[in-house]
């Protein structure tokens, strides 16, 4: 699956914007749920763009920065082969499909968000989003619960933004370097 | 076109903050657009949620969905570009200097710093949409199955949205 010969071979022809877009386009297409499996598949094992080493480290990169995972780094593939205009047919391939999707939704949802049993559809639609969240959640929080440090940061996090709702921007500059700070005292 | 400043006002700034992804300013999106500008309501807010969940791509479709909702095709074109071109344009500047930093001590540290950060605030999502969306018991118990379903076993997420939809139809011929 991952030949190495193969991927050198294609680093020697870079792809072009269209098959950059073309590429994230089906991405965005298919990708109900988790897309970053998705994304590794096309990257590394159909298309060759990316050795696995280099997919772990762009992801490392796109984990590092504000934003999606997939979204940066269908700018950063985009973005390392052809610049700027690779950088926005990544996205712009990405985004395409499901912001269609958005639109007839938000229309069915203007339209019919009256109907009573619509309604219980959507209630019933919200719970289950709920659940995925306390899910999430909880595959995130497992790892950490060993670490008191981390359990603090996680506990002052959770008072100040589910309990307090004080904006996002002050919790971050505050607890954002605190954290930081506690984990590069306890990794020295 | 005030409505199209403040679209593009939030969505920038949570731009900037979306470390570890969409759902860790989910709590901050729902606060700005449901408690301070009245745009929809909790419960409305989370079904929005829920449907863009059921959208394919990426995971925060909510943006534009909210766009489009509260000011139309200019509004989706607005929250879009707000939410999605700060970062790419940071994640732009950070591949090409990206090869001197990454072995760096701190980069790792920064990370790791960022990790709990994360958790905290994807916890904080699940529990403000919780607690806007389930106003029955039935509905907790919904959310209670969909969460065991999603920890404990490989279900596909838009299975379990599938579940939900299902599940609130079945309540209201009841």
């Amino acid at each position: 699956m991952d030949n190495p010969a193969a991927g050198s071979m294609q680093d020697l022809s870079p792809p072009s914007t269209r098959q950059i877009f073309a590429g994230f386009l089906g991405i965005g297409l298919m990708g109900f749920g988790g897309v970053l499996p998705l994304a590794r598949r096309m990257l590394v094992e159909d298309k060759h763009w990316l050795s696995p080493q280099e997919f772990s480290d762009l992801l490392g990169l796109c984990q590092f920065l504000p934003g999606g995972n997939v979204i940066n780094m269908s700018v950063a593939v985009g973005m390392k082969f052809r610049g700027w205009r690779g950088a926005f047919a990544g996205i712009l391939g990405l985004t395409a499909v499901p912001t269609a999707f958005v639109i007839v939704l938000g229309v069915l949802y203007d339209r019919y968000s009256g109907d009573p049993h619509v309604q219980h559809v959507f209630a019933g639609l919200a719970a289950a989003a709920a659940g995925l969240l306390i899910g999430m959640a909880w595959k995130m929080l497992k790892p950490l619960l060993k670490k008191p440090a981390a359990l603090l940061v996680v506990a002052l996090l959770f008072a100040a933004i589910a309990i307090f709702r004080l904006p996002l921007i002050l919790v971050m500059l505050v607890l954002a370097p605190f954290s930081v700070l506690l984990s590069w005292r306890s990794g020295r | 076109m005030a409505t199209l400043i403040a679209l593009a006002l939030i969505f920038t700034e949570l731009s900037l903050m979306a470390f570890g992804g969409g759902y860790a300013v989910l709590p901050e999106i729902q606060r700005r657009v449901v408690e301070v500008q009245h745009w929809v309501t909790p419960a409305e807010f989370s079904a929005l949620f829920a449907l863009a969940q059921a959208a394919p791509g990426p995971n925060m479709m909510i943006v534009p969905l909210i766009g489009w909702h509260v000011a139309g095709l200019p509004g989706l074109l607005v929250s879009s570009l707000a939410k999605f071109l700060p970062s790419s344009l940071i994640t732009c500047l950070a591949v090409s200097v990206w090869e001197r930093f990454r072995d760096r001590p701190w980069r790792a540290a920064v990370q790791a710093g960022l990790l709990p950060v994360t958790a905290g605030l994807v916890a904080s999502s699940a529990v403000v949409i919780t607690l806007a969306s389930v106003t029955s018991l039935w509905l907790a118990v919904l959310t209670g199955v969909t969460a065991a379903l999603s920890v404990f076993t490989r279900a596909h997420p838009v299975a379990l949205l599938a579940l939900g939809a299902v599940g609130g139809l079945v309540v209201s011929f009841v």
